[in-house]
C-alpha cells in the first residue's frame, strides 16, 4: 500500500516541474542547432505555421506511411538481417493488425514477440513508431492548446516541428535515462546470439535476449505498452526487480500527469492543470485502492516479486493511460479487478490517457461540462476566453461518441459471429468480458488484454486493425477542427457570467460528466461481463 | 508534403530504430556488461520435479513448463474450472501463490511460507533436518525492496542451487 502512495505522491510532485520543461522545449521560438540539421535534412520551412486542415493532413500522412513501413518491414523480416532465430515474414492479417496497432499508439499485441519478431522488426519497427505515435499526441495536444491561445488566426503550429522537438528534447533523453537505469536492473541489451544454459535438473533452457531495454524504456514512457515478450512486463527480463517495476510503473502516468500542465502553461493559465490532475486522481485514487482490495491474495496471473498491490497498481494504471503494458495477467484478475481495468478504458482513456491524447480527450470533457454548465443558466459557455459555439460542440460530440460508436458494435458482432466467439477461453460471463476487453482495448487505443481471447484470427486482426485506426484519428481530426475553429475567434473578457474552469466545484462537475458518460455508454455492457460474474463469485 | 512525410519518417526510423538502441546497446555494454547479456543467476525461473528440489510455480509457457522461449500466463478468470486443475500437485491447503501461475510462466520466486510449506518434504528427501533446510529458506529470503517495494519472496533457483552445492561441499 506504501508503494501505491509513494507512486501518486511522485506523479503529483513531478509532474509540475516536468510539464515546465516540456512546454520550455516544445513551445518556443528558436531552434537549437540538432533540430536545424532535422529541418534541413527532410526539407521541413520551419516558418509555416499549418491551419487545422494542414495539420491534420500532416499527422495522417505521416503515419500511413508510417503503417507502410511497419507492414513492410514485418512482411519482408525473413530476408533482412538481425534475426537471429530466423522468423519468417509475419502473415499478412497479423503483421497488418501490428502495424495499425503501433501506428495508432494501441500496441495490441496479436503476435508473441520472442515468436513472432525479428530484432530489426522490433528496432526499426516497432520502437520508431513506439516514439513518433507518443510524440504525435503531445504534437496534436500542443496544436490545440495554440488554437485556445490564439486570436483570430488560422496558425496551429508546424507538425514537422512539433515532431522534431518531442522526440529529439522528451523522448530520446528519458528513455536513454531509463533504459540504461532498467539494464542496472537485469533488463537485456545485446545484439549477440540469446544464451542456452541448463538448468539445474539439466533441461536445456534457451533465453531469447535482444535490444530489450530500449524498447521497454520507451513503450512505459509513450503509453505504448508493445512488450519485447510475450509476456510483457510479467516477463522477468523485460521487469526483473521489484524496483524496475516501480520505475516502470512510474513512466507509465509520468508524462500524461505532465501533460496537464504542458496544455495549461501553453494556454497561459496554470491552474487549469491543476484542475484537471485534480479530475483525474479523483477517479484514479478510489478506483485504484478498489482494484488492490479485491486482488489481495488473487495470485493467478501475477508474480511474486511484485506482490498483489503492485500489480494492481500497474493494471489500473496502464488502463488508465492508454498504456497498456502489463505486469499481471488482467485476465485473471478477480471481477471486480477486471471491471476497474475495463472501466478505466470505457471512459475513453480520459484518465491520464495516452500522452497528449489524453490531455486533448478529457478537454473534450470540458468542453462538453462548460456546455451542459451553459445550458442550465442559459448563457453562452465560455473556455479559456473562446466561446463555445455550436460548430464547436459537433466536433466534440464526434470525437466522444466516434470510441463508443466503434466500440459496442464490434463488441455486439463479435457475440454472434462464431469465429470470433470461438476465440474465446474463458466461459460464462467472463468469456463475454474477455471480447469485451478486446473491443475496449483496441477502441481506446490502449493495448492489453484479457489474453485468454485468441486474438491471432482474421476478425480480430482485420476489424480490430480498422478499429484502432478510426478510433485515433477520427478523435485527432475533429480535436483538430476545433483548434482550427477556436483559433479564429477573439479572446471574451471573463465577466461575472463565466463559468470558472478551475474550482473544486467545476472539478467535481467534470467528475461527474465524465462518469456519466462512459456509464450512459457502457454500463449495460459491464453488466453483463464483470458485474454479472462478480455476482457469479459472491455465490 | 509527401516527400517531408517520407524523409521524416525515414529519419525517425534511423534514428529511434536504429541509433537510439545502438547508443542503449553501446553504453550498456561498455558500463553494465554481466547485466546488458543476460548472464544475472537466477532471473528467469525453472521447472523442478525431482522431490529433492523446492518446486517452482506452476508454468503456461507453450510446450512445456518454464520454456523461457515461450512466455505465457494460463489466462484463467477466477471462475474458469480449468483454473483448479493446476494445483493438483500441491492440493488446497498450500500457499496460494504455489497453486497458481504467473503471469510470464517464469517467475524465479515463491513466497517464503510457499518455501516453508515445501520444507519438510525436501528435508526428508536429502536426510536434512528440516530446521536446517528452513535456515536455507532464510538466508535465501528477501523482504521487499527498501523495505516497501514489491513482495517478500525466495527464490527458487538460487535456492536449490544451494542446496545442491551443501550437498557437494558435505
Amino acid at each position: 500500500m506504501l508503494e501505491f502512495w509513494l507512486s501518486v505522491v511522485l506523479w503529483v510532485a513531478l509532474a509540475y516541474p516536468l510539464g515546465q520543461w516540456m512546454h520550455k522545449m516544445l513551445d518556443r521560438e528558436r531552434h537549437y542547432r540538432v533540430e536545424n540539421w532535422v529541418y534541413r535534412l527532410t526539407g521541413v520551412k520551419t516558418d509555416q505555421s499549418m491551419d487545422w486542415k494542414q495539420y491534420a493532413l500532416a499527422v495522417l500522412a505521416f503515419h500511413l506511411l508510417g503503417l507502410a513501413l511497419v507492414y513492410l518491414l514485418e512482411r519482408t523480416q525473413g530476408y533482412l538481417p538481425l534475426n537471429p532465430f530466423r522468423f519468417a515474414g509475419v502473415e499478412p492479417q497479423c503483421a497488418f493488425n501490428t502495424a495499425c496497432s503501433f501506428i495508432s499508439n494501441t500496441n495490441w499485441q496479436a503476435y508473441g514477440g520472442e515468436t513472432t519478431m525479428s530484432w530489426l522488426t522490433q528496432m526499426l519497427g516497432l520502437t520508431t513508431q513506439n516514439f513518433v505515435s507518443a510524440a504525435t499526441g503531445i504534437c496534436v495536444m500542443m496544436a490545440f492548446a495554440r488554437g485556445l491561445r490564439a486570436t483570430e488566426s488560422k496558425g496551429l503550429g508546424n507538425f514537422w516541428v512539433d515532431l522534431t522537438r518531442c522526440t529529439l528534447n522528451v523522448l530520446l533523453p528519458f528513455s536513454l535515462l531509463l533504459a540504461l537505469l532498467l539494464v542496472g536492473q537485469g533488463v537485456p541489451q545485446t545484439l549477440t546470439q540469446p544464451a542456452a544454459l541448463a538448468t539445474l535438473e539439466g533441461q536445456r533452457q534457451v533465453i531469447p535476449l535482444g535490444p530489450v531495454a530500449s524498447q521497454v524504456a520507451i513503450k512505459q514512457l509513450g503509453t505504448n505498452g508493445g512488450g519485447f515478450y510475450n509476456a510483457n512486463s510479467c516477463h522477468p527480463l523485460e521487469n526483473p526487480t521489484p524496483l524496475s517495476n516501480f520505475l516502470e510503473c512510474l513512466a507509465i502516468l509520468l508524462l500524461p500527469a505532465a501533460c496537464c500542465h504542458v496544455f495549461a502553461l501553453t494556454v497561459g493559465d496554470r491552474r487549469q492543470g491543476w484542475a484537471l490532475l485534480a479530475a483525474m486522481l479523483a477517479l484514479f485514487i478510489p478506483l485504484c485502492l478498489l482494484c488492490i482490495h479485491v486482488e489481495m491474495g488473487n495470485w493467478e496471473g501475477k508474480e511474486v516479486r511484485f506482490g498483489e498491490a503492485a500489480s494492481a497498481l500497474w493494471a489500473t494504471a496502464t488502463t488508465a493511460a492508454s498504456n497498456g503494458s502489463v505486469n499481471c495477467m488482467h485476465d485473471s484478475l478477480t471481477p471486480l479487478g477486471g471491471f476497474v481495468t475495463l472501466l478505466m478504458m470505457l471512459f475513453g482513456e480520459v484518465i491520464f490517457g495516452g500522452v497528449g491524447c489524453g490531455l486533448y480527450g478529457i478537454v473534450l470533457c470540458v468542453l462538453v461540462a462548460v456546455f451542459v454548465a451553459g445550458l442550465m443558466v442559459g448563457r453562452t459557455p465560455e473556455y479559456l476566453g473562446k466561446k463555445v459555439e455550436t460548430y464547436e460542440i459537433k466536433m466534440v460530440s464526434l470525437g466522444i461518441l466516434i470510441m463508443p460508436a466503434l466500440v459496442l458494435p464490434m463488441v455486439g458482432v463479435a457475440v454472434v459471429y462464431p469465429p470470433a466467439k470461438a476465440a474465446v477461453l474463458n466461459s460464462g460471463p467472463h468469456g463475454f468480458s474477455e471480447i469485451l476487453y478486446a473491443c475496449a482495448s483496441m477502441g481506446n487505443n490502449n493495448g492489453s488484454a484479457f489474453a485468454g481471447l485468441s486474438a491471432n484470427t482474421p476478425f480480430y486482426n482485420l476489424v480490430g486493425g480498422m478499429v484502432m485506426l478510426f478510433s485515433r484519428f477520427f478523435i485527432i481530426i475533429p480535436v483538430l477542427a476545433i483548434a482550427g475553429s477556436l483559433a479564429a475567434k477573439k479572446h471574451v473578457p471573463a465577466s461575472a457570467g463565466t463559468l470558472p474552469t478551475c474550482s473544486p466545484l467545476f472539478v467535481a462537475w467534470l467528475v461527474a460528466v465524465i462518469v456519466i458518460i462512459g456509464a450512459l455508454s457502457f454500463f449495460p455492457a459491464l453488466g453483463l461481463g464483470p458485474l454479472a460474474e462478480h455476482l457469479r463469485f459472491l455465490k | 508534403m509527401v516527400i517531408t512525410a517520407i524523409r521524416q519518417l525515414l529519419l525517425w526510423t534511423l534514428v529511434c530504430g536504429l541509433l537510439y538502441p545502438l547508443l542503449v546497446t553501446g553504453l550498456a555494454q561498455a558500463m553494465l556488461s554481466r547485466q546488458a547479456n543476460g548472464q544475472v543467476k537466477g532471473l528467469v525461473g525453472q521447472d523442478f520435479s525431482q522431490p529433492g528440489y523446492f518446486y517452482s510455480r506452476p508454468s503456461a509457457t507453450a510446450g512445456k513448463p518454464y520454456n523461457a522461449a515461450a512466455s505465457s500466463g494460463t489466462n484463467f478468470g477466477p471462475n474458469e474450472p480449468k483454473r483448479e486443475e493446476q494445483t493438483v500437485r500441491f492440493g488446497k491447503d498450500a500457499p496460494a501463490d504455489l497453486r497458481y501461475a504467473s503471469g510470464s510462466g517464469l517467475d524465479p520466486h515463491i513466497t517464503p511460507e510457499a518455501a516453508r510449506y515445501q520444507a519438510e518434504r525436501v528435508a526428508r528427501e536429502r536426510n536434512l533436518s528440516v530446521a536446517r533446510v528452513e535456515e536455507l529458506i532464510g538466508k535465501h529470503t528477501e523482504g521487499p525492496s527498501f523495505g516497501v517495494l514489491g513482495h517478500a519472496r525466495v527464490n527458487v533457483v538460487l535456492l536449490n542451487a544451494a542446496l545442491d552445492n551443501r550437498g557437494a561441499s558435505k
